[in-house]
């Protein structure tokens, strides 16, 4: 029993991560219509920004980290204005290839500045860890649990409740109709992507955080977050959350439990085979909307 | 004579490979050259251009996929995984190379063809998603089949041999690599003079107006992922001929990304595009060894940046390549030519 609490446990913690990077992912994808295969690297490069500031500037913690996000903000506009906006209207593949053009652009530059071995993080959290029942449970764990609800909390109110965010809904509904009523759907655009790096910059940290280590294995996860956000539904955020939870309690579980029986490595491919079978059964996803043309 | 425009009176001058005698001659003496390369080349040099072929053959696979019919597969390198292995496979039973390397092309496209199944129901980035599962499972089974593919340690390949002859150099397995590839791509030019690859073409160019014409989506689709795992799986097997040794890291996602790159570099549902397109992915990194070697005594600090140097530049080519010319280097080159066919007097 405590070994499946403990499973349990780290699939929630690893879902909430995937939770937060596959919002990264929705975000995206519901107002550009891109899935951005360069999110993992978003969380590659905020991690070793934040480490780059907490050891060479001497500030305290949440400082560095409200620069790195401030980065993390002008990285997605940047990156929007530069390379996404000039392939506005081309084909999936095309759009496919930039992310995966980009993704290996910014591979490059976090190599090529902090090269390839592990760095330690700094211990930012309590090392001692907290019981909950009959499980230990990490400070760290419960400290990023806690962002990633606050920050899913934050984002849902923003999308029901401001302004921009209503205009961001209307952007992902209609881009010609949000047009026509006034709103900037450029301005929308450079905003989704300022947004999903933001919030892959956090999940870097958390991540960096857990692990105390960053590398460039990091990046991987912007790939085991494809089945997540295929389950949930590629444009609904609550799909983003549930489906990253689900992935990653089934990906501990399977690889709690199976591991054994087959030698190692089912926690990797555990996800895709869910992402297949999804495709097959559901493309569409838990809760997203049914709009696949199907030939 | 080069001609200055299009002047064909009959649909079989339309449909002709060769357009002129002097294509057919400049060709010819181009392949001679060829045959006379390993002669003269020394063994850095081979690699490469082995690796050139092989690359050249498996990005028309792909390309008879995602550029011809329009099926986006991120799953290319599993299944020149699976073409190796089974080549590494059957080689180590003491099978000759005339059977190996057609056998693991139709296991191959066995189980590409398996994969393209879900192609039926999904088509642009879910059928892209479909396909890195397809990777990811592959990977695994590679890597967990341990007594026949040797798990995450690899395994060796004895050299490609038919009775007495043993192609153990890189130059005798050029030959191999070089006569094959010749035989792929002109059996790649002809399909889409047939029936068949027109039908590809009609369903990347609109899916459901193919249907309406007649053509069976299923059949074709799988018959589409059929030519392009064969093509991959000869690749595969040609890439375990000449490396001597495979393991899982022979075959990361990475791989599948670079053959994506030569097709979008080189040019979408172009056989020119894949030749072009496979040349500069494989001599990219070539370049940059010889231009950070040239450059050692200016800037000591590149040679330790190279890796990352190589896949910084590597993403810029396809970024820029998507931006500025998005149908690639084939269509750059007919611009060239349509340039040049009526200098000086052109507008």
């Amino acid at each position: 029993m405590d070994f499946f609490l403990q499973l349990l446990l780290n699939g929630v913690v690893v879902g909430s991560i995937y939770a937060l990077v596959g919002m990264g992912f929705v975000i995206i994808f519901k107002s550009t219509s891109v899935l951005n295969f360069a999110q993992g690297e978003f969380l590659l490069l905020g991690a070793y920004i934040s480490l780059a500031i907490t050891t060479s500037c001497k500030i305290p913690f949440f400082a560095a980290m409200l620069l790195t996000l401030a980065f993390a903000v002008l990285l997605g506009i940047a990156i929007e204005r530069l390379i996404l906006r000039p392939m506005i209207g081309k084909p999936v593949i095309s759009i496919i290839m930039v992310t995966l053009g980009l993704s290996s652009i910014l591979r490059a530059i976090v190599q090529g500045i902090w090269g390839t071995d592990t760095r330690p993080f700094e211990e930012i959290f309590p090392a001692a860890p907290v019981r909950i029942g009959p499980v230990p449970v990490s400070q760290a764990y419960l400290w990023s649990i806690g962002c990633v609800v606050v920050l899913l909390l934050l984002f849902s109110l923003f999308f029901k409740y401001t302004r921009t965010g209503i205009a961001m809904r209307a952007t992902a509904f209609s881009q010609r109709i949000a047009l026509s009523m006034g709103i900037s759907v450029r301005f929308m655009f450079a905003l989704a992507w300022a947004m999903a790096a933001l919030v892959s910059a956090i999940g870097g940290i958390l991540l960096g955080a857990i692990r105390t280590g960053v590398d460039a294995s990091l990046a991987l996860i912007g790939l085991k977050v494809i089945p997540v956000v295929i389950l949930g539904g590629l444009d609904s955020i609550p799909g983003a959350i549930v489906g990253g939870l689900l992935i990653g309690v089934l990906e501990n579980l399977a690889g709690g439990y199976l591991d054994t029986l087959v030698g190692g490595g089912i926690k990797e491919v555990a996800p895709f085979v869910i992402l297949v079978t999804i495709l097959m059964i559901k493309p569409h996803g838990l809760f997203g909307k049914v709009h696949i043309q199907r030939v | 004579m080069i001609r200055c425009g299009d002047f064909k009176t009959s649909y079989a001058k339309d449909m002709a490979i060769f357009n002129s005698g002097l294509a057919r001659c400049s060709l010819a003496l181009f392949l001679l050259v060829l045959l006379a390369v390993p002669l003269y080349a020394t063994s850095y040099w081979m690699d490469v251009l082995n690796r050139v072929g092989i690359a050249i053959i498996g990005a028309l696979g792909l390309n008879i996929l995602t550029g011809f019919t329009g099926q986006i597969s991120l799953g290319n390198a599993a299944f020149m995984a699976t073409g190796a292995y089974s080549t590494a496979y059957l080689a180590s039973l003491g099978l000759p190379f005339v059977i190996t390397i057609p056998l693991s092309g139709i296991l191959t496209a066995v189980v590409g063809m398996i994969f393209g199944v879900p192609s039926l129901r999904l088509k642009g980035l879910y059928l892209a998603m479909a396909t890195l599962a397809a990777h990811f499972i592959i990977e695994f089974g590679v890597t967990h089949w341990n007594s026949v593919t040797g798990g995450v340690n690899g395994t060796s390949v004895p050299a490609a041999s038919l009775f007495a002859l043993k192609l153990d150099s890189d130059g005798k397995v050029f030959y191999l690599i070089f006569s094959l590839m010749f035989f792929l791509v002109l059996f790649a030019k002809n399909l889409f003079r047939t029936k068949v690859g027109k039908a590809f073409v009609a369903i990347r160019d609109q899916d459901i107006s193919a249907e309406v014409m007649g053509v069976n989506l299923f059949k074709y689709k799988l018959m589409s992922f059929g030519v392009s795992s064969f093509y991959l799986g000869v690749a595969g097997s040609l890439l375990a001929y000449q490396a001597k040794y495979i393991s899982p890291e022979n075959f990361p996602i990475t791989l599948a990304i670079d053959y994506l790159a030569m097709i979008i570099i080189g040019g979408m549902g172009s056989i020119l595009g894949s030749i072009l397109g496979a040349l500069f992915i494989t001599g990219l990194p070539e370049a940059l060894r010889l231009a950070t070697s040239v450059l050692n005594d200016v800037f000591p600090a590149l040679v330790g940046l190279f890796a990352s140097l190589k896949l910084g530049v590597f993403g810029l080519a396809i970024v820029l390549f998507l931006i500025f010319e998005p149908d690639g280097m084939a269509a750059r080159w007919r611009k060239i030519k349509t340039y040049w066919r009526l200098y000086p007097f052109s507008h």
